[in-house]
Protein backbone atom coordinates (compact mmCIF):
# COMPACT_ATOMS: atom_id res chain seq x y z
CA UNK A 1 0.00 0.00 0.00
CA UNK A 2 1.53 3.35 -1.02
CA UNK A 3 2.12 5.75 1.81
CA UNK A 4 0.89 9.34 1.51
CA UNK A 5 4.26 10.67 0.39
CA UNK A 6 5.43 7.82 -1.79
CA UNK A 7 6.08 8.34 -5.51
CA UNK A 8 2.82 6.76 -6.67
CA UNK A 9 0.40 9.00 -4.83
CA UNK A 10 -3.18 9.32 -5.99
CA UNK A 11 -5.78 11.92 -5.25
CA UNK A 12 -9.52 11.40 -5.59
CA UNK A 13 -11.68 14.47 -6.14
CA UNK A 14 -15.43 15.07 -6.03
CA UNK A 15 -17.23 17.78 -8.02
CA UNK A 16 -20.84 18.59 -7.12
CA UNK A 17 -21.43 22.34 -7.36
CA UNK A 18 -24.46 22.20 -9.66
CA UNK A 19 -25.97 19.66 -12.08
CA UNK A 20 -22.87 17.48 -12.49
CA UNK A 21 -21.67 14.83 -10.08
CA UNK A 22 -18.09 13.94 -10.93
CA UNK A 23 -15.44 11.74 -9.36
CA UNK A 24 -11.89 11.63 -10.73
CA UNK A 25 -8.57 10.12 -9.80
CA UNK A 26 -5.25 11.73 -10.71
CA UNK A 27 -1.68 10.84 -9.89
CA UNK A 28 0.23 13.59 -8.10
CA UNK A 29 2.14 14.43 -11.28
CA UNK A 30 -1.10 15.35 -13.07
CA UNK A 31 -2.06 12.20 -14.96
CA UNK A 32 -5.81 11.77 -15.23
CA UNK A 33 -6.48 8.09 -14.46
CA UNK A 34 -10.24 8.47 -14.46
CA UNK A 35 -12.85 11.20 -14.76
CA UNK A 36 -16.31 9.75 -14.14
CA UNK A 37 -19.44 11.85 -14.31
CA UNK A 38 -23.22 11.80 -14.13
CA UNK A 39 -25.31 14.83 -15.08
CA UNK A 40 -28.72 15.64 -13.67
CA UNK A 41 -31.05 16.55 -16.53
CA UNK A 42 -34.21 18.34 -15.42
CA UNK A 43 -37.41 17.27 -17.18
CA UNK A 44 -38.20 20.89 -17.77
CA UNK A 45 -36.92 24.30 -16.69
CA UNK A 46 -33.62 24.95 -14.96
CA UNK A 47 -31.74 23.12 -12.21
CA UNK A 48 -33.77 22.45 -9.08
CA UNK A 49 -31.12 22.32 -6.32
CA UNK A 50 -32.80 19.66 -4.22
CA UNK A 51 -33.66 17.48 -7.19
CA UNK A 52 -30.07 17.77 -8.41
CA UNK A 53 -28.75 16.84 -4.96
CA UNK A 54 -31.06 13.82 -4.88
CA UNK A 55 -29.68 12.76 -8.25
CA UNK A 56 -26.12 13.11 -6.91
CA UNK A 57 -26.88 10.94 -3.89
CA UNK A 58 -28.49 8.29 -6.08
CA UNK A 59 -25.61 8.03 -8.57
CA UNK A 60 -22.74 8.55 -6.11
CA UNK A 61 -21.99 4.88 -5.58
CA UNK A 62 -22.01 4.12 -9.30
CA UNK A 63 -19.80 7.12 -10.18
CA UNK A 64 -17.29 6.30 -7.42
CA UNK A 65 -17.11 2.67 -8.59
CA UNK A 66 -16.62 3.78 -12.18
CA UNK A 67 -13.80 6.12 -11.17
CA UNK A 68 -11.96 3.35 -9.32
CA UNK A 69 -12.50 0.82 -12.12
CA UNK A 70 -11.30 3.18 -14.85
CA UNK A 71 -8.26 4.13 -12.80
CA UNK A 72 -7.50 0.53 -11.94
CA UNK A 73 -6.70 1.30 -8.32
CA UNK A 74 -8.26 0.37 -5.00
CA UNK A 75 -9.65 2.86 -2.47
CA UNK A 76 -6.69 2.03 -0.20
CA UNK A 77 -4.33 3.44 -2.87
CA UNK A 78 -5.81 6.93 -2.46
CA UNK A 79 -3.67 9.21 -0.32
CA UNK A 80 -5.64 12.45 -0.62
CA UNK A 81 -9.31 13.41 -1.07
CA UNK A 82 -10.42 16.73 -2.61
CA UNK A 83 -13.92 18.15 -2.97
CA UNK A 84 -15.56 21.23 -4.42
CA UNK A 85 -16.24 23.38 -1.36
CA UNK A 86 -17.93 26.20 -3.33
CA UNK A 87 -19.27 28.29 -4.91
CA UNK A 88 -22.44 26.52 -5.92
CA UNK A 89 -25.85 25.23 -4.93
CA UNK A 90 -26.06 24.30 -1.25
CA UNK A 91 -27.76 20.90 -1.41
CA UNK A 92 -25.50 19.77 -4.26
CA UNK A 93 -22.31 20.94 -2.57
CA UNK A 94 -23.30 19.23 0.69
CA UNK A 95 -23.94 15.90 -1.03
CA UNK A 96 -20.48 15.84 -2.60
CA UNK A 97 -18.82 17.11 0.57
CA UNK A 98 -20.47 14.38 2.65
CA UNK A 99 -19.16 11.65 0.34
CA UNK A 100 -15.66 13.18 0.31
CA UNK A 101 -15.54 13.54 4.10
CA UNK A 102 -16.71 9.94 4.60
CA UNK A 103 -14.03 8.61 2.26
CA UNK A 104 -11.22 10.72 3.76
CA UNK A 105 -12.23 9.72 7.27
CA UNK A 106 -12.51 6.01 6.37
CA UNK A 107 -9.12 5.99 4.61
CA UNK A 108 -7.55 8.28 7.23
CA UNK A 109 -6.11 10.56 4.54
CA UNK A 110 -6.10 14.39 4.38
CA UNK A 111 -9.02 16.35 2.92
CA UNK A 112 -8.72 19.47 0.72
CA UNK A 113 -11.55 21.91 -0.04
CA UNK A 114 -11.27 23.35 -3.53
CA UNK A 115 -12.73 26.51 -5.07
CA UNK A 116 -14.64 25.50 -8.17
CA UNK A 117 -13.67 28.60 -10.20
CA UNK A 118 -9.97 28.38 -9.37
CA UNK A 119 -10.12 24.67 -10.27
CA UNK A 120 -11.42 25.56 -13.74
CA UNK A 121 -8.40 27.80 -14.31
CA UNK A 122 -5.86 25.32 -12.91
CA UNK A 123 -7.25 22.44 -14.99
CA UNK A 124 -7.21 24.67 -18.06
CA UNK A 125 -3.54 25.41 -17.44
CA UNK A 126 -2.74 21.71 -16.97
CA UNK A 127 -4.41 20.52 -20.17
CA UNK A 128 -3.46 23.42 -22.47
CA UNK A 129 0.00 24.17 -21.12
CA UNK A 130 -0.90 27.81 -20.40
CA UNK A 131 1.34 29.25 -17.68
CA UNK A 132 -0.03 32.67 -16.74
CA UNK A 133 -3.22 33.38 -18.70
CA UNK A 134 -6.01 35.91 -18.73
CA UNK A 135 -8.91 33.49 -18.27
CA UNK A 136 -12.43 33.96 -19.57
CA UNK A 137 -14.61 31.53 -17.63
CA UNK A 138 -18.10 31.40 -19.10
CA UNK A 139 -20.84 28.99 -18.07
CA UNK A 140 -24.45 28.83 -16.95
CA UNK A 141 -23.53 30.13 -13.51
CA UNK A 142 -20.37 32.18 -14.03
CA UNK A 143 -18.99 34.93 -16.27
CA UNK A 144 -15.56 35.94 -15.03
CA UNK A 145 -12.41 37.47 -16.49
CA UNK A 146 -9.52 36.63 -14.20
CA UNK A 147 -5.74 36.74 -14.06
CA UNK A 148 -3.16 35.94 -11.41
CA UNK A 149 -1.68 38.91 -9.55
CA UNK A 150 0.21 38.87 -6.24
CA UNK A 151 -0.81 35.58 -4.68
CA UNK A 152 -4.36 35.34 -5.93
CA UNK A 153 -6.48 35.02 -9.02
CA UNK A 154 -7.98 38.49 -9.33
CA UNK A 155 -11.32 39.27 -10.89
CA UNK A 156 -10.79 41.80 -13.69
CA UNK A 157 -14.36 41.71 -14.86
CA UNK A 158 -17.56 39.85 -14.19
CA UNK A 159 -21.25 39.98 -14.83
CA UNK A 160 -23.25 42.42 -12.75
CA UNK A 161 -26.36 40.27 -13.07
CA UNK A 162 -26.85 36.96 -14.91
CA UNK A 163 -24.20 34.70 -16.45
CA UNK A 164 -23.87 34.63 -20.24
CA UNK A 165 -24.73 30.91 -20.33
CA UNK A 166 -27.85 31.61 -18.34
CA UNK A 167 -28.78 34.37 -20.81
CA UNK A 168 -28.50 31.92 -23.74
CA UNK A 169 -30.35 29.13 -21.86
CA UNK A 170 -33.29 31.29 -20.83
CA UNK A 171 -33.55 32.74 -24.33
CA UNK A 172 -33.57 29.24 -25.85
CA UNK A 173 -36.32 28.11 -23.49
CA UNK A 174 -38.38 31.20 -24.30
CA UNK A 175 -37.93 30.41 -28.00
CA UNK A 176 -39.31 26.93 -27.37
CA UNK A 177 -36.08 25.19 -28.34
CA UNK A 178 -35.35 21.75 -26.87
CA UNK A 179 -31.96 20.57 -25.71
CA UNK A 180 -30.75 17.13 -26.62
CA UNK A 181 -28.18 14.90 -24.95
CA UNK A 182 -24.82 16.19 -26.16
CA UNK A 183 -26.43 19.37 -27.49
CA UNK A 184 -27.23 21.79 -24.68
CA UNK A 185 -29.14 25.03 -25.28
CA UNK A 186 -25.95 26.93 -26.08
CA UNK A 187 -25.10 24.53 -28.90
CA UNK A 188 -28.61 24.82 -30.33
CA UNK A 189 -28.55 28.63 -30.26
CA UNK A 190 -25.17 28.36 -32.02
CA UNK A 191 -26.67 26.13 -34.75
CA UNK A 192 -29.42 28.68 -35.41
CA UNK A 193 -27.00 31.62 -35.23
CA UNK A 194 -24.86 30.07 -37.95
CA UNK A 195 -27.85 30.38 -40.31
CA UNK A 196 -28.49 34.01 -39.35
CA UNK A 197 -27.95 36.70 -41.96
CA UNK A 198 -29.41 39.97 -40.71
CA UNK A 199 -28.04 41.73 -37.68
CA UNK A 200 -30.63 43.33 -35.41
CA UNK A 201 -29.37 45.94 -32.90
CA UNK A 202 -29.57 44.81 -29.28
CA UNK A 203 -28.37 46.52 -26.07
CA UNK A 204 -24.60 46.28 -25.69
CA UNK A 205 -23.75 46.77 -22.01
CA UNK A 206 -20.12 47.04 -20.93
CA UNK A 207 -19.39 49.03 -17.78
CA UNK A 208 -15.65 49.31 -17.56
CA UNK A 209 -14.66 45.70 -17.29
CA UNK A 210 -18.00 44.52 -16.01
CA UNK A 211 -20.86 43.22 -18.08
CA UNK A 212 -24.61 43.03 -17.89
CA UNK A 213 -26.69 40.49 -19.79
CA UNK A 214 -30.16 40.95 -18.33
CA UNK A 215 -31.10 43.87 -20.61
CA UNK A 216 -29.82 41.97 -23.62
CA UNK A 217 -31.91 38.94 -22.67
CA UNK A 218 -35.06 41.03 -22.20
CA UNK A 219 -34.58 42.75 -25.57
CA UNK A 220 -33.90 39.46 -27.38
CA UNK A 221 -37.01 37.88 -25.84
CA UNK A 222 -39.02 40.94 -26.92
CA UNK A 223 -37.83 40.40 -30.50
CA UNK A 224 -39.14 36.82 -30.24
CA UNK A 225 -42.57 38.01 -29.14
CA UNK A 226 -42.72 40.61 -31.91
CA UNK A 227 -42.61 37.71 -34.39
CA UNK A 228 -41.16 39.97 -37.07
CA UNK A 229 -37.74 38.37 -37.32
CA UNK A 230 -36.36 34.97 -38.17
CA UNK A 231 -35.24 33.03 -35.11
CA UNK A 232 -31.91 32.46 -36.88
CA UNK A 233 -31.35 36.23 -37.09
CA UNK A 234 -32.22 36.79 -33.44
CA UNK A 235 -29.87 33.99 -32.32
CA UNK A 236 -27.16 35.44 -34.56
CA UNK A 237 -27.61 38.97 -33.18
CA UNK A 238 -27.80 37.76 -29.59
CA UNK A 239 -24.56 35.81 -29.95
CA UNK A 240 -22.78 38.63 -31.76
CA UNK A 241 -23.64 41.18 -29.09
CA UNK A 242 -23.02 38.90 -26.08
CA UNK A 243 -19.72 37.57 -27.39
CA UNK A 244 -18.47 40.98 -28.58
CA UNK A 245 -19.05 42.23 -25.04
CA UNK A 246 -17.10 39.30 -23.59
CA UNK A 247 -14.29 39.80 -26.09
CA UNK A 248 -14.05 43.53 -25.43
CA UNK A 249 -13.72 42.96 -21.68
CA UNK A 250 -11.21 40.15 -22.13
CA UNK A 251 -9.15 42.33 -24.47
CA UNK A 252 -9.17 45.13 -21.92
CA UNK A 253 -7.86 42.76 -19.23
CA UNK A 254 -5.24 41.49 -21.66
CA UNK A 255 -4.11 45.02 -22.56
CA UNK A 256 -4.00 45.91 -18.86
CA UNK A 257 -2.10 42.85 -17.60
CA UNK A 258 -0.01 42.06 -20.71
CA UNK A 259 -0.27 38.34 -19.97
CA UNK A 260 1.15 35.85 -22.50
CA UNK A 261 -2.00 33.73 -22.92
CA UNK A 262 -5.77 33.84 -23.20
CA UNK A 263 -7.53 30.83 -21.71
CA UNK A 264 -11.16 30.07 -22.50
CA UNK A 265 -13.04 27.65 -20.26
CA UNK A 266 -16.53 26.78 -18.94
CA UNK A 267 -19.53 25.37 -20.77
CA UNK A 268 -19.81 28.28 -23.23
CA UNK A 269 -16.15 27.74 -24.25
CA UNK A 270 -17.35 25.14 -26.76
CA UNK A 271 -18.90 27.88 -28.91
CA UNK A 272 -16.92 28.24 -32.13
CA UNK A 273 -17.93 31.85 -32.72
CA UNK A 274 -16.71 32.92 -29.28
CA UNK A 275 -13.48 30.99 -29.86
CA UNK A 276 -12.83 32.75 -33.15
CA UNK A 277 -13.41 36.20 -31.60
CA UNK A 278 -11.00 35.56 -28.75
CA UNK A 279 -8.45 34.12 -31.13
CA UNK A 280 -8.41 37.45 -32.97
CA UNK A 281 -7.62 39.51 -29.87
CA UNK A 282 -5.04 37.00 -28.65
CA UNK A 283 -3.23 37.33 -31.99
CA UNK A 284 -3.36 41.11 -31.86
CA UNK A 285 -1.77 41.18 -28.41
CA UNK A 286 0.80 38.48 -29.25
CA UNK A 287 -0.76 36.12 -26.77
CA UNK A 288 -1.35 32.42 -27.23
CA UNK A 289 -5.00 31.39 -27.38
CA UNK A 290 -5.89 28.25 -25.43
CA UNK A 291 -9.30 26.58 -25.39
CA UNK A 292 -9.96 23.95 -22.78
CA UNK A 293 -11.41 20.80 -24.39
CA UNK A 294 -15.04 20.08 -23.50
CA UNK A 295 -14.24 17.18 -21.17
CA UNK A 296 -12.35 19.55 -18.86
CA UNK A 297 -14.17 22.81 -19.66
CA UNK A 298 -17.52 21.58 -18.39
CA UNK A 299 -17.77 20.89 -14.67
CA UNK A 300 -15.70 17.79 -13.96
CA UNK A 301 -14.08 15.89 -11.11
CA UNK A 302 -10.58 16.01 -12.60
CA UNK A 303 -10.22 19.77 -12.08
CA UNK A 304 -11.15 19.48 -8.40
CA UNK A 305 -8.68 16.61 -8.00
CA UNK A 306 -5.85 18.50 -9.70
CA UNK A 307 -6.43 21.66 -7.68
CA UNK A 308 -6.55 19.47 -4.55
CA UNK A 309 -3.09 18.10 -5.40
CA UNK A 310 -1.69 21.61 -6.00
CA UNK A 311 -3.09 22.89 -2.72
CA UNK A 312 -1.90 19.84 -0.79
CA UNK A 313 1.63 20.31 -2.12
CA UNK A 314 1.47 23.83 -0.62
CA UNK A 315 0.40 22.29 2.70
CA UNK A 316 -3.23 23.32 2.39
CA UNK A 317 -5.71 20.83 3.88
CA UNK A 318 -8.91 21.22 5.84
CA UNK A 319 -9.90 19.33 9.03
CA UNK A 320 -13.19 17.51 8.50
CA UNK A 321 -14.92 19.40 11.30
CA UNK A 322 -14.12 22.70 9.53
CA UNK A 323 -14.95 21.60 6.01
CA UNK A 324 -18.24 23.47 5.68
CA UNK A 325 -19.31 24.23 2.14
CA UNK A 326 -19.12 27.89 1.04
CA UNK A 327 -21.99 28.73 -1.27
CA UNK A 328 -20.68 32.16 -2.26
CA UNK A 329 -16.92 31.61 -2.19
CA UNK A 330 -15.32 34.09 -4.60
CA UNK A 331 -12.25 33.01 -6.51
CA UNK A 332 -10.37 36.14 -5.43
CA UNK A 333 -10.72 35.07 -1.80
CA UNK A 334 -8.48 32.07 -2.45
CA UNK A 335 -4.82 32.41 -1.56
CA UNK A 336 -2.97 30.38 -4.20
CA UNK A 337 0.63 29.85 -3.06
CA UNK A 338 1.12 27.04 -5.59
CA UNK A 339 1.18 29.56 -8.43
CA UNK A 340 4.53 31.14 -9.18
CA UNK A 341 4.26 34.79 -10.05
CA UNK B 1 5.82 61.69 -36.04
CA UNK B 2 3.17 59.08 -35.39
CA UNK B 3 3.90 57.18 -32.24
CA UNK B 4 1.60 54.56 -30.77
CA UNK B 5 1.58 55.32 -27.05
CA UNK B 6 -1.27 53.14 -25.91
CA UNK B 7 -2.87 50.12 -27.46
CA UNK B 8 -6.11 49.72 -25.60
CA UNK B 9 -9.01 47.35 -25.93
CA UNK B 10 -11.25 50.12 -27.13
CA UNK B 11 -8.98 52.50 -28.99
CA UNK B 12 -5.37 53.24 -29.82
CA UNK B 13 -3.67 56.45 -28.80
CA UNK B 14 -1.05 58.03 -31.03
CA UNK B 15 1.21 60.95 -30.28
CA UNK B 16 1.15 63.14 -33.37
CA UNK B 17 2.08 66.56 -34.59
CA UNK B 18 -0.87 68.63 -35.72
CA UNK B 19 -0.50 72.31 -36.67
CA UNK B 20 2.82 72.50 -34.85
CA UNK B 21 1.34 71.09 -31.74
CA UNK B 22 1.84 67.79 -29.96
CA UNK B 23 -1.53 66.13 -29.87
CA UNK B 24 -3.12 62.82 -29.03
CA UNK B 25 -4.97 61.13 -31.85
CA UNK B 26 -7.47 58.69 -30.44
CA UNK B 27 -8.39 56.17 -33.09
CA UNK B 28 -11.14 53.69 -32.65
CA UNK B 29 -9.93 51.14 -35.13
CA UNK B 30 -12.29 48.53 -36.52
CA UNK B 31 -12.26 45.41 -34.41
CA UNK B 32 -11.85 42.36 -36.56
CA UNK B 33 -13.71 40.16 -34.09
CA UNK B 34 -16.96 42.13 -34.43
CA UNK B 35 -19.30 42.01 -37.41
CA UNK B 36 -19.12 45.24 -39.41
CA UNK B 37 -22.53 46.62 -38.58
CA UNK B 38 -22.11 46.24 -34.81
CA UNK B 39 -18.52 47.47 -35.04
CA UNK B 40 -19.57 50.63 -36.88
CA UNK B 41 -22.40 51.26 -34.40
CA UNK B 42 -20.13 50.98 -31.38
CA UNK B 43 -17.29 53.05 -32.82
CA UNK B 44 -19.29 55.99 -34.12
CA UNK B 45 -21.52 56.10 -31.07
CA UNK B 46 -18.50 56.27 -28.76
CA UNK B 47 -16.70 58.81 -30.99
CA UNK B 48 -19.67 61.19 -30.92
CA UNK B 49 -20.35 60.60 -27.31
CA UNK B 50 -16.89 61.01 -25.83
CA UNK B 51 -16.21 64.68 -26.72
CA UNK B 52 -19.64 65.60 -25.36
CA UNK B 53 -18.86 63.93 -22.06
CA UNK B 54 -15.42 65.56 -21.92
CA UNK B 55 -16.98 69.01 -22.33
CA UNK B 56 -19.61 68.27 -19.72
CA UNK B 57 -16.86 67.19 -17.33
CA UNK B 58 -15.12 70.55 -17.83
CA UNK B 59 -18.36 72.34 -16.98
CA UNK B 60 -18.45 70.28 -13.81
CA UNK B 61 -14.97 71.51 -12.95
CA UNK B 62 -13.14 68.29 -13.69
CA UNK B 63 -9.94 68.76 -15.72
CA UNK B 64 -10.03 66.88 -19.02
CA UNK B 65 -8.03 67.18 -22.26
CA UNK B 66 -9.05 69.86 -24.77
CA UNK B 67 -10.72 68.47 -27.88
CA UNK B 68 -9.38 69.87 -31.18
CA UNK B 69 -11.19 67.80 -33.79
CA UNK B 70 -13.73 65.01 -34.13
CA UNK B 71 -13.96 62.83 -37.23
CA UNK B 72 -16.97 60.54 -36.87
CA UNK B 73 -16.60 58.84 -40.25
CA UNK B 74 -13.13 57.63 -39.33
CA UNK B 75 -13.86 57.38 -35.60
CA UNK B 76 -10.95 59.68 -34.74
CA UNK B 77 -10.63 62.33 -32.05
CA UNK B 78 -7.72 64.77 -31.89
CA UNK B 79 -7.12 66.14 -28.42
CA UNK B 80 -4.59 67.82 -26.18
CA UNK B 81 -1.55 65.81 -25.13
CA UNK B 82 -1.56 65.82 -21.33
CA UNK B 83 1.96 65.68 -19.97
CA UNK B 84 2.09 63.62 -16.81
CA UNK B 85 2.07 60.13 -15.39
CA UNK B 86 -0.72 57.59 -15.13
CA UNK B 87 -1.90 57.39 -11.52
CA UNK B 88 -1.74 53.61 -11.95
CA UNK B 89 2.04 53.81 -12.48
CA UNK B 90 2.86 56.07 -9.54
CA UNK B 91 0.26 55.49 -6.81
CA UNK B 92 1.97 52.51 -5.15
CA UNK B 93 5.30 54.36 -4.87
CA UNK B 94 4.02 57.66 -3.50
CA UNK B 95 4.63 58.68 0.11
CA UNK B 96 1.60 57.57 2.19
CA UNK B 97 0.29 61.11 2.79
CA UNK B 98 0.54 62.04 -0.87
CA UNK B 99 -1.17 58.78 -1.85
CA UNK B 100 -4.09 59.61 0.41
CA UNK B 101 -4.20 63.23 -0.77
CA UNK B 102 -4.39 62.11 -4.40
CA UNK B 103 -7.06 59.52 -3.60
CA UNK B 104 -9.12 62.09 -1.75
CA UNK B 105 -8.69 64.53 -4.62
CA UNK B 106 -9.82 61.86 -7.11
CA UNK B 107 -12.88 61.21 -4.95
CA UNK B 108 -13.73 64.92 -5.11
CA UNK B 109 -13.46 64.91 -8.90
CA UNK B 110 -15.71 61.84 -9.16
CA UNK B 111 -18.13 63.63 -6.87
CA UNK B 112 -18.22 66.62 -9.23
CA UNK B 113 -18.89 64.38 -12.23
CA UNK B 114 -21.72 62.60 -10.46
CA UNK B 115 -23.16 65.84 -9.14
CA UNK B 116 -23.45 67.02 -12.76
CA UNK B 117 -25.03 63.80 -13.97
CA UNK B 118 -21.91 62.32 -15.59
CA UNK B 119 -20.97 58.70 -15.08
CA UNK B 120 -17.39 58.06 -16.22
CA UNK B 121 -17.94 54.37 -16.93
CA UNK B 122 -14.31 53.29 -16.69
CA UNK B 123 -12.90 54.65 -13.46
CA UNK B 124 -9.50 53.02 -13.21
CA UNK B 125 -6.21 54.57 -12.21
CA UNK B 126 -4.96 54.12 -15.79
CA UNK B 127 -7.51 56.72 -16.88
CA UNK B 128 -6.20 59.40 -14.54
CA UNK B 129 -3.09 61.45 -15.31
CA UNK B 130 -1.10 63.09 -12.53
CA UNK B 131 0.63 66.23 -13.80
CA UNK B 132 3.87 67.62 -12.42
CA UNK B 133 1.97 70.31 -10.48
CA UNK B 134 -0.07 67.69 -8.64
CA UNK B 135 -3.27 68.04 -10.66
CA UNK B 136 -5.27 65.00 -11.76
CA UNK B 137 -6.70 64.98 -15.29
CA UNK B 138 -9.43 62.48 -16.15
CA UNK B 139 -9.19 60.88 -19.59
CA UNK B 140 -11.08 58.28 -21.60
CA UNK B 141 -14.78 59.05 -21.44
CA UNK B 142 -15.56 56.50 -24.14
CA UNK B 143 -17.77 54.45 -21.86
CA UNK B 144 -19.38 57.34 -20.01
CA UNK B 145 -23.11 57.93 -19.71
CA UNK B 146 -25.53 60.57 -18.50
CA UNK B 147 -27.29 59.55 -15.34
CA UNK B 148 -28.18 60.75 -11.87
CA UNK B 149 -29.34 57.38 -10.66
CA UNK B 150 -27.94 55.94 -7.49
CA UNK B 151 -27.52 52.62 -9.27
CA UNK B 152 -25.18 53.93 -12.00
CA UNK B 153 -23.23 56.02 -9.49
CA UNK B 154 -22.77 52.90 -7.40
CA UNK B 155 -21.58 50.83 -10.36
CA UNK B 156 -19.16 53.63 -11.33
CA UNK B 157 -17.57 53.76 -7.88
CA UNK B 158 -17.67 50.00 -7.51
CA UNK B 159 -15.41 49.89 -10.56
CA UNK B 160 -13.01 52.35 -8.92
CA UNK B 161 -12.94 50.16 -5.83
CA UNK B 162 -12.21 47.10 -7.94
CA UNK B 163 -9.46 48.92 -9.80
CA UNK B 164 -7.75 49.67 -6.48
CA UNK B 165 -8.16 46.06 -5.40
CA UNK B 166 -6.67 44.60 -8.56
CA UNK B 167 -3.84 47.07 -9.18
CA UNK B 168 -3.15 48.62 -5.78
CA UNK B 169 -4.33 45.83 -3.49
CA UNK B 170 -1.90 46.75 -0.70
CA UNK B 171 -3.47 50.20 -0.33
CA UNK B 172 -6.91 49.40 -1.72
CA UNK B 173 -8.83 49.92 1.51
CA UNK B 174 -7.28 53.22 2.61
CA UNK B 175 -7.28 54.63 -0.92
CA UNK B 176 -10.93 53.83 -1.52
CA UNK B 177 -11.87 55.24 1.88
CA UNK B 178 -10.03 58.44 0.96
CA UNK B 179 -11.88 58.51 -2.38
CA UNK B 180 -15.19 58.27 -0.55
CA UNK B 181 -14.13 61.05 1.87
CA UNK B 182 -13.40 63.34 -1.06
CA UNK B 183 -16.64 62.27 -2.71
CA UNK B 184 -18.65 63.06 0.42
CA UNK B 185 -17.17 66.57 0.52
CA UNK B 186 -18.64 67.41 -2.88
CA UNK B 187 -21.93 65.57 -2.72
CA UNK B 188 -23.88 65.68 0.49
CA UNK B 189 -22.76 63.38 3.30
CA UNK B 190 -26.15 61.72 2.99
CA UNK B 191 -25.68 61.08 -0.74
CA UNK B 192 -22.25 59.57 -0.17
CA UNK B 193 -23.70 57.24 2.45
CA UNK B 194 -26.43 56.11 0.07
CA UNK B 195 -23.88 55.41 -2.66
CA UNK B 196 -21.73 53.41 -0.25
CA UNK B 197 -24.77 51.36 0.72
CA UNK B 198 -25.49 50.88 -2.99
CA UNK B 199 -21.93 49.65 -3.61
CA UNK B 200 -22.42 47.07 -0.89
CA UNK B 201 -25.67 46.01 -2.50
CA UNK B 202 -23.95 45.68 -5.89
CA UNK B 203 -21.23 43.57 -4.31
CA UNK B 204 -23.82 41.30 -2.76
CA UNK B 205 -25.67 41.08 -6.06
CA UNK B 206 -22.58 39.92 -7.95
CA UNK B 207 -22.43 36.19 -8.34
CA UNK B 208 -21.06 34.25 -5.40
CA UNK B 209 -20.14 37.15 -3.18
CA UNK B 210 -20.15 36.25 0.44
CA UNK B 211 -22.33 38.48 2.50
CA UNK B 212 -19.81 39.64 5.07
CA UNK B 213 -20.73 42.48 7.33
Amino acid sequence: MPKPNSVASYCLGVESTADDFGVAILSFDGNVLSNANSAYVPEKGGIHPREAARHHAEVAERVFTEAFEQAGIKPQDVSLVAFSQGPGLGPCLRTGATAARALASYLRVPLVGVNHCVAHIEMGKLVTGATDPVTLYVSGGNTIVSAFEAGRYRVFGETLDIAVGNCLDVFAREAGLRQRRGAPFGAIVEEFARKGKTFISLPYTVKGMDLSFSGLLTAAVQLLHEQKHRLEDICFSLQEVAFSMLTEVTERALAHTEKPEVLLTGGVAANKRLQSMLNVIAEEHNAKFCVVPKEYALDNGAMITWNGILAYKSNITVPIEKSFVKLKWRLDEVYAPWVRG
Amino acid sequence: MNLLIKKGAEANLYLEEWHNREVIMKRRLPKRYRIQKLDKEIRSQRTIHEPHAIHKAKEAGVPTPTIFMVDVAESNIIMEFVDGKQVKKVLNDLPPRERLRISRHIGGLIGRLHKHGIIHGDLTTSNMILTSDGKVIFVDFGLSERSRELETRGVDLHLMKRAFQSTHHKYAKECFEAVMDGYAEVLQEEEAKNVLEKIREIERRGRYISDRK
